[in-house]
Parts: structure tokens; sequence; C-alpha cells
């Protein structure tokens, strides 16, 4: 508040002195109102009708049964809750996330490490690597997907086609109930490991060299040095990439949505994709509502876990 | 002990053992780097195939699915995408949507950023820990809410439905704040003793200097807009309103799709982000990584 007295005493040392004294009030607070508020007011506005507002009208519908072209929305407490405890295509889309998740993210955090502690050196050659590892990463994950569905199909697709050349029978890998979601992984971890690699890089350029150089005078190999020297100092860029890769994974939709559609036979409906049907194709705004407040909790819950199990884990 | 100390150790290591361990060592190195090639050519592969399905004929593509690169060139794939579909309106429509909310988001949050980080007002931390807070949230708690205000608004298939809602971004303000505190404060001191008020030292003192921080935002923004599906997917359900991934997911789930067309759409609809990827590659290495938006 110090500042706002400031002001009030230097304003009639101001041209904006007399100003305050003019006929009407109003214009004499406005001229006092510190234009900081000027500055926040479009954000503070936006987010409050376009994030804070839908935040708590989410919550609020999730207790309600409400569907699109209903006059009234029915209260129902935890109804859409307990009714999701008991749904078992909910239950399948949270298995088939989790499965996606789990070796999407190791996938690409294993890959990333592998690559970011080859091409930690900066040459020409490892920069044009670099970046075509990079690449997927910038493409849009629905036009990726689009390329994959054709690439995958058995008539007209390169991965049969090669496949072919070697003596394996083509797959139709997208319509097969064991190989839809192990296919889904695969290009997940195409398009993310680029990600882990740069993250990484930077972690794996940090490393002390004094430290490295120490090791190996004691006698530690490359496996050990990298176990005891350079995995310690990667903790957070590893961290880093493991919260953001999981959190990602969580929210699979674009993948599923072009390329399998959630089929065959839900093998591939994510919790989103689900959400997505239930909100937008049977427009049970409520329950769809439910989804999301607890797919949100997962996110969280997951999080913390996974925050908890890599930072304090220093003194190994 | 490791067996590189051990073999030098032995009293009676013949003395072919050293030679014969850096050869191995080197063709392990050539070794290594012929792998990491063949797995950089392999990652953008399906980026290669792609250019080369929309360049062949159909009946090329289905006589032999397994070459590369097409026989003979055609250019009927591009001629095809912009008559089977309105290409031209849907990259109009996508540039508006992505290069329109970002220079809004990019205005919008700077302002904010700069009242958080040079100005003090009440409440000051109360607007900072929401920002925080909201960081959390995923889009699709907001996403039915959203929908149903911009139904009531009826701006369902509008620019305005599109781009307003996703025009402020807390990660944005968080970000700008966070370059904004870094940048000395004497610089606004001066500027004050020169009578410059707070919309001057923004517009003229912090802009300019924060520019690799809104370069950054910008670059990661336009490109998670871009490449938007599910917003898009549910804001425009006319086929005049889609952006490129959700119309040409459409066009791909359609029966006898035309795959040079589909191909050749695809390849269009990657270029810009690919083009600047390989002019700036900097500002999207940096803000992936900072941000992990992609």
């Amino acid at each position: 508040m110090a500042h706002l007295a400031d002001q009030a005493t230097d304003a009639p040392a101001r041209s904006r002195g007399p100003d305050r004294r003019g006929p009407g009030r109003g214009r004499g607070r406005l001229s006092r109102l510190n234009p900081a508020y000027l500055f926040v007011a479009p954000a503070f506005l936006l987010a409050a009708v376009f994030i804070l507002w839908p935040i708590v009208q989410s919550g609020w519908m999730s207790l309600h049964d409400w569907t699109i072209g209903d006059d009234s929305h029915k209260w129902l407490g935890f109804g859409n809750y307990t009714e999701l405890w008991h749904d078992s295509r909910f239950w399948n889309a949270l298995k088939v996330t989790i499965v996606y998740a789990v070796f999407v993210v190791i996938g690409q955090v294993a890959i990333g490490l592998a690559l970011a502690q080859w091409l930690r050196r900066t040459t020409w050659y490892t920069m044009l690597l670099r970046s075509a590892f990079f690449f997927p990463t910038i493409a849009s994950l629905a036009v990726t997907g689009i390329v994959w569905k054709f690439l995958l199909d058995p008539q007209v697709g390169l991965v049969d086609g090669w496949l072919g050349k070697i003596g394996v029978h083509s797959q139709n890998w997208l319509q097969d109930t064991h190989l839809a979601l192990p296919a889904l992984i695969a290009v997940g971890i195409w398009k993310n490991f680029g990600f882990s690699m740069i993250v990484l890089l930077a972690g794996v350029q940090g490393v002390r060299q004094d430290l490295i150089e120490a090791a190996t005078l004691d006698g530690a190999g490359a496996i050990a040095r990298f176990r005891h020297v350079t995995l310690p100092a990667l903790r957070p860029a590893i961290l880093f990439t493991v919260v953001i890769g999981t959190v990602n994974a969580l929210q699979l939709f674009d993948l599923t949505y072009v390329m399998t559609d959630g089929g065959p036979l839900f093998h591939t409906e994510s919790i989103v994709m689900y959400l997505y049907q239930r909100g937008f194709v049977d427009f049970r705004l409520g329950y769809a509502s439910a989804i999301a407040w607890v797919l949100f909790l997962i996110i969280i819950a997951v999080s913390v876990v996974q925050l908890r199990m890599l930072r304090f884990r220093d003194d190994d | 002990m490791t067996t590189e100390a051990s073999l030098s150790s032995l009293p009676s290591a013949p003395s072919w053992v050293g030679p014969m361990l850096r050869g191995l060592r080197r063709a392990g190195r050539v070794l290594a780097w012929t792998v990491l090639t063949i797995a950089a050519l392999a990652t953008i592969v399906p980026f290669l195939w792609m250019l080369g399905v929309a360049f062949r004929t159909p009946a090329d593509l289905y006589s032999d699915p397994s070459r590369l690169w097409p026989d003979h060139w055609s250019v009927s794939g591009f001629h095809a995408v912009f008559t089977q579909l309105p290409f031209f309106r849907l990259a109009v429509n996508t540039i508006v949507f992505a290069g329109g909310t970002t220079v809004l988001l990019l205005l919008i949050d700077s302002l904010c950023a700069y009242a958080l980080a040079r100005l003090k007002f009440r409440g000051q931390n109360f607007v900072f820990w929401t920002i925080l807070l909201t960081l959390m949230v995923p889009f699709q708690v907001m996403l039915i809410p959203l929908f149903l205000t911009v139904f009531h608004l009826g701006w369902l298939n509008t620019f305005q439905g599109l781009i307003v809602p996703r025009s402020v971004s807390a990660l944005g303000i968080f970000m700008l704040r966070q370059f904004f505190v870094k940048i000395p404060r004497e610089l606004d001191e001066a500027a004050r003793m020169d009578g410059a008020g707070p919309l001057r030292i923004y517009w003229q003192i912090i802009l300019p200097l924060a520019r690799p921080a809104l370069a950054s935002l910008f670059v990661i923004q336009f490109m998670a807009l871009w490449n938007d599906f599910l917003w898009p997917l549910v804001i425009s359900s006319s086929t005049d309103m889609r952006t490129l991934p959700s119309a040409l997911t459409l066009f791909s789930s359609q029966g006898g799709v035309d795959h040079a067309a589909l191909m050749a759409g695809a390849a269009i609809s990657l270029a810009p982000l690919a083009i600047a990827f390989l002019l700036a590659q900097r500002f999207f290495t940096e803000g992936i990584a900072a941000t992990g938006i992609k």
C-alpha cells in the first residue's frame, strides 16, 4: 500500500494534481486507480470467463444429470461418480490409458536418454541427427496419426510392404485386438522420444567432466560411471520429462481418434476418448465432466507419486 | 576392476592385445554411428513416404507399397486436395486461428506479466497463485463448460469462438513474468525519471528486451494451436470452419479416400512448421524443452 500513498502525496506536484479537485468525483477516483489493474484486467477477465469459471462449472455439472436439450438438470450428488465406479467401459479406458502411458513414457525416456548420451558432443553431424530425431515432436499428432494409419495399412502401407520383403506376413495392425494398442504405443514413442532427448541433452551436457575423470581414475567402468555419476546429475531432467511425458500420455486422444477410433472392440479407447464419446456424441455433459475430474485427480496423484519417487532418492 | 585394467596387469599379455582392443573399439564406434544414422533415417521415413505418396498415382501405390518414391512423379494429388476439399479455406482458417490467437495471447499475457513482475497492486499474490493453480488443471476439465459457453454466446463455428477462449494462457503469463523479473530495474527507474508512464515502460523497454522470451512463446503457442485437434473438433462442426488437422481427419475416415490427395494435404499442413523449424530450430527446442508444450 505504500506506493499508493506515495502517489497520492506526489500528485499535487504534478500536472495531474488539479484534476483531482475537479468537478467529477468519479474522475478523481479514476485518476487514482492503480494503473496495474488496467494491465491485469484483460487477462483476468478472460481467465475468469474461460478458465476459472469453466473449472468451477465443470465440478458443478459433474454433480448433475446434465444432458443437452433437457430443460432442467437433476441433482445427483456423487451419482455420476458412483455410476463411473461401476462402468466397465470406463475401467477399460483407464486400463488402456495406463498401459499406453507406462510403455510410452518408459520408451521415450529410455531412447531419449541413450540418444542424449550418444549425441552429447556438438558437431555438425550430431546436430543433424538431433534435428531428425526431434522432427516428429513438432508435427501435428493428428496429421502424423493419419500418415501412420496408412503406413500400417496392409494394402498400401510401407510397413507391411517392407516386412513382406523379409518374409513376414502382412498384419492388419490397427484392426487386430492384440496389435492395435502396441501399434499406438510405438507411434507414441516415435512422436515423443525427441522431446525427451532434448530435455536430457541439457542435463547430460551439465554433468561435471572432472567427476567423470575422477571416477575413471578410481577404476569405474562405463556402466558404473553412468550409474553413479551421470544418472544422479540427470535426475531433475529425468523427473521433468517423466512427469510431462506422463501427463501428456494420460491425455491420449488424437492418436486413437485418428488411427483406430477407439477400436477394435474398445481395445484402444482412452479416458479422453471415452469422455469425448459421452460428452459430444451422447451429450451426457454431467457424466463427461465427472470423467474429466477423475482424470484430473489421476494426473495429480501420478505426478505427486513421481515427484516423490524421483526426488527423494538422492542418497544412493 | 575393469577388464581393461585386469588385461594390462596380466604378466604375460601378448603384444597384439593392445592394438586389437583399440581396433575393436574403433569398430564399435563405427557401428554405433551407423546404427544412429539408420535410426535417424528411420525416424523421418514416415515423412518421406508421405511425400512419396503425395506424388504418386493410385495405381502406382497399389502395385508396390514397399517403394518410397514414385516411378512417375505426378502432382495430381496436390490438385485433387484442392478440388475434393475446401483446402484453401481450411488453410486460411488454420492461419487465422493459430496466428490470431497467438498474437492476442502474447499481448494479453505480456500485459498481465508486466503488472505481476514490475508493478505493485492489491491482490498481486492472489493473481499469481491463481495462475499457478490453473496451470495444473488439464484442458479436458474446462472443455465441456467452454463448449456450453461458446454455444450460448452463439459462437460455435465462428472465429471468435475458436480464438477468444484460447487467447489467455496461464503458462504464458508465468513464463513471461519469470523473464520480466530478471530485467534490471534500473532501466525502469531511469525511464520513470524521464517521465515515462507504465505503458511506455512496458512497450518501449520491457517488450523489446524480452524479445527472446516472446519469440519462444510465440513459436510454441503457434505450434500448439496449429497442431491442435480437440478444440477445433468440438467448436467447429461445419466443414467451412474446421482447421487442417480436424478436416484432414474427417477426410481420411471417409470411404474411397484418395491417398495422394490426403498425403498432399498432410504434407502442406506440416510444411509451415517444418520450414520454421529448419530456419529457427533453437526457438523450438528451447521453448519445448522449457515448457513441455508440443
